[in-house]
């Protein structure tokens, strides 16, 4: 059996959280994050925080800055489109800012509703000057998701990483 | 409803007098950031000249990597009905060190007092609301320590209540409509983030 194929990818993530002194995690319900999610929840350094809107991420992220602790917002491409304006406090504050994005509307989706902010949010996170890595599969995201959080805490810039619906797999409300 | 007598500027110097390093403050775009200004700018003041509906989530995050420090956020009402969601955000965190101080004179301020929400119904054309009651939203959104604050014999307890009083902490304050001068911070945002964590942790 291949050893990487037996680590969950999601399991990655938060030991590369950890390793990273991530001690604040932002999220709304997602399927994509969920078990990454749960294990936040499970731990005993990092506060997890369920959030009304995406949007509410980012000033907490600036504020979790100011007192000296990381943070990073967990999100699906759908609220990308919440956050843009506030994105905007990444430059002007110029603190580090990590989010890591499920992607729908990307690859096979089956919701025709989830296209439009799919297909806009690498644009719109560029042009909010949001420096962006991809992963399409499940041995990248732990090397993705470390040398972003470098960027972001040594770097000081703002990060996404989109995880592809190719890595996530196709949500298809039981058709086949 | 008799009309508000309390006078924002007077007022928030009460609630930020002594302030010392236990004391870290957030202040809205607009009128409440030229009130904190005005009663003395300091470094462990954050006063937002944009980022319109941030004051209260950047608050919680504070409060939550700072646990020992008073976090105080004061803003305005046009700036709290821009994130009312964010009052569940904190209800669901509960936390003990978090004041939230919201002036209300039922106008947006910084575009020509636009009656906001918190106006009064059937207050003319031009000048009428829902008569919206931004405490009553705090209290049901979870934060069951709300409550407005209208008159000047209640300053005392409202400074008490901004300070010390265990949080999640939620003030209403009735204040006048004023033309006052602008009283401005520093305005770029990295230099009040850097002296900020400069003042607070020793480090930038």
């Amino acid at each position: 059996m291949n050893a990487v194929a037996t680590v969950d990818w999601h399991d990655q993530i938060f030991e590369t959280l950890q390793d990273h002194d991530v001690r604040q995690v932002y999220h709304v319900p997602d399927a994509g994050h969920g078990r990454l999610i749960e294990a936040c929840q499970k731990s005993n350094s990092i506060r997890t925080l369920a959030l009304t809107t995406e949007e509410e991420g980012i000033p907490l992220a600036a504020g979790a800055w100011l007192g000296g602790q990381r943070s990073v917002l967990l999100m699906q491409s759908s609220g990308v489109g919440n956050t843009i304006n506030l994105m905007g406090m990444t430059k002007t504050l110029r603190f580090p800012f990590l989010t890591l994005i499920t992607m729908r509307g990307d690859y096979g989706e089956f919701n025709s509703w989830q296209y439009p902010m799919g297909q806009g949010t690498p644009k719109v996170l560029e042009a909010m000057g949001v420096l962006l890595y991809s992963v399409d599969t499940a041995d990248e995201v732990k090397a993705t998701v470390d040398a972003a959080a470098r960027s972001a805490f040594h770097g000081g810039q703002a990060v996404a990483v989109l995880l592809r619906q190719k890595l996530i797999g196709i949500k298809n409300f039981g058709k086949k | 409803m008799s009309k508000a007598t309390l006078q924002r500027r007077p007022l928030v110097k009460k609630i930020l007098d002594g302030a010392d390093d236990n004391l870290l403050v957030i202040g809205g775009l607009g009128s409440a950031n030229w009130d904190i200004t005005a009663a003395g700018d300091r470094p462990l003041n954050m006063p937002l000249w944009g980022a319109m509906g941030a004051p209260v989530a950047m608050g919680l995050g504070l409060a939550m990597a700072q646990p020992k420090k008073r976090v105080l956020v004061i803003t305005g009402d046009g700036d709290m009905l821009m994130s009312l969601g964010s009052l569940a955000t904190v209800a669901a965190q509960q936390p003990d060190n978090l004041a939230i101080v919201v002036l209300d004179n039922e106008k947006f301020g910084e575009t020509g007092n636009q009656a906001t929400h918190t106006s009064p119904r059937n207050n003319g054309p031009t000048d009428s609301g829902a008569g919206t009651d931004l405490a009553m939203i705090a209290r049901g959104c979870g934060i069951t320590d709300s409550a407005i604050v209208r008159e000047a014999g209640e300053v005392a307890q409202l400074v008490k209540d901004a300070r010390i009083t265990k949080g999640p902490v939620f003030r209403l304050v009735k204040v006048m409509v004023e033309k006052l001068e602008f009283v401005m911070p520093p305005q770029d945002g990295a230099h009040l983030k850097d002296r900020f964590r400069q003042a607070l942790l020793g480090q930038a």
